[in-house]
């Protein structure tokens, strides 16, 4: 039943990214993004990863959207047709990548295989002795927070990173009060004509 | 937005709930699914609905600049700070069992102290980045037509 499911929302998701493909209108594109972060994070809840299903929701689907349709707001809603062209060389490329990707997965352990190597390096430790050791009943924030401390300050410091990035980009700070005394200054790039 | 009655009510109810909820998710995370980063993402989310419904001018008065600003750092700061701490009582970096007599309690009292840190940034940098996208297009908007108000409520 389990498998049912998981093959309905695999679909759903190839559907979902053919359409973002051949869609033009980037309105339409974002909200398909939004859904296939939303199937993704249903498919987390399947697999019992309901942490990262979490994130997925509010983040992938959620945050992710929200910003994307403010850059929407900021460029075009369209996109601008290319030229049809035969894309010979591309198309190769795709295929031999496709194709070496899928002779890779035939090596993999099997799908939720216990004895895979990702269930028998640090995982029994984690699920043995994280109890004693740190004591959260979720397992995932005694990895999340404590055995994995690090990671998490670099993911942290990650997101603080883009956040002083979009400030600096986008005219935070103090440049943007001095475009507004100036409006006509070298930076303000609004392609709009003034009057 | 003034005349759409039925989103800015609606708006009014759900930012309790939404940030209430937020906040179970920040401290119930050693429990239940959940952790700084969806807490902090689902806190912003209260704020840019908020925003999309009275505009960035009053929402930027409920989280003005010097609030949002700092806060970005301060997550990050409070999380290092915790490895600091540990470091000065005497034990390793980001090493918990060292901010409590019992390992446990120490072990409880930093992570609770790092998702803190991990919600504020999460928050602030998803509050910074949202306005700071929705301003340019205000100004946007009143460049290209100075007689608009710049805000977009009134």
């Amino acid at each position: 039943m389990e498998q049912v499911i998981d093959i309905v929302l695999l679909a759903f998701m190839v559907v979902v990214a053919l359409a973002m493909i051949h869609l033009r209108n980037l309105f339409a594109v974002v909200m398909l993004s939004g859904i296939f972060s939303l199937l993704s994070a249903a498919l987390f809840v399947v697999m019992d990863a309901v942490d990262v299903a979490f994130t997925e929701a509010a983040v992938g689907a959620g945050i992710s959207t929200v910003l994307m349709l403010g850059t929407l707001a900021l460029t075009a809603r369209e996109e601008s047709p290319r030229p049809r062209r035969h894309a010979l060389l591309p198309l190769a490329v795709v295929t031999v990548t496709g194709a070496a990707l899928i002779y890779g997965t035939l090596d993999m352990p099997h799908f939720g295989d216990p004895d895979a190597p990702i269930h028998q390096h640090v995982a029994p430790r984690y699920i043995v002795d994280s109890p004693r050791e740190v004591g959260p009943p979720n397992m995932v924030t005694s990895v999340l927070a404590s055995y994995r401390g690090y990671d998490t300050l670099g993911e942290t410091t990650v997101i603080f990173t883009a956040g002083m990035g979009v400030m600096v980009l986008l005219g935070g700070l103090r440049s943007r009060r001095r475009k507004r005394r100036d409006p006509a200054s070298p930076g303000s790039d609004t392609g709009e004509t003034r009057p | 937005m003034r005349t759409h009655s039925v989103l800015r009510t609606s708006t009014k109810l759900l930012m309790p709930p939404i940030m209430l909820f937020a906040l179970y998710v920040q401290f119930h995370g050693d429990y239940g699914p959940g952790g700084g980063f969806q807490a902090g993402v689902i806190f912003a989310v209260a704020f840019i609905l908020f925003t999309l419904i009275f505009g960035p001018a009053r929402a930027r008065r409920v989280a003005p600049e010097w609030v949002t600003t700092p806060m970005c750092a301060l997550g990050v700061l409070l999380y290092a700070g915790v490895g600091v701490a540990t470091m000065l009582l005497g034990g390793t970096y980001l090493d918990y069992n060292m901010l409590a007599h019992d390992p446990h309690h120490g072990q409880h009292l930093g992570i609770l102290l790092v998702e803190l840190g991990v919600g504020l940034t999460v928050w602030a940098v998803m509050v910074t980045i949202f306005l700071t996208f929705v301003e340019r297009h205000a100004q946007r908007e009143a460049a290209a037509d100075p007689d608009a108000e710049e805000d977009g409520h009134a």
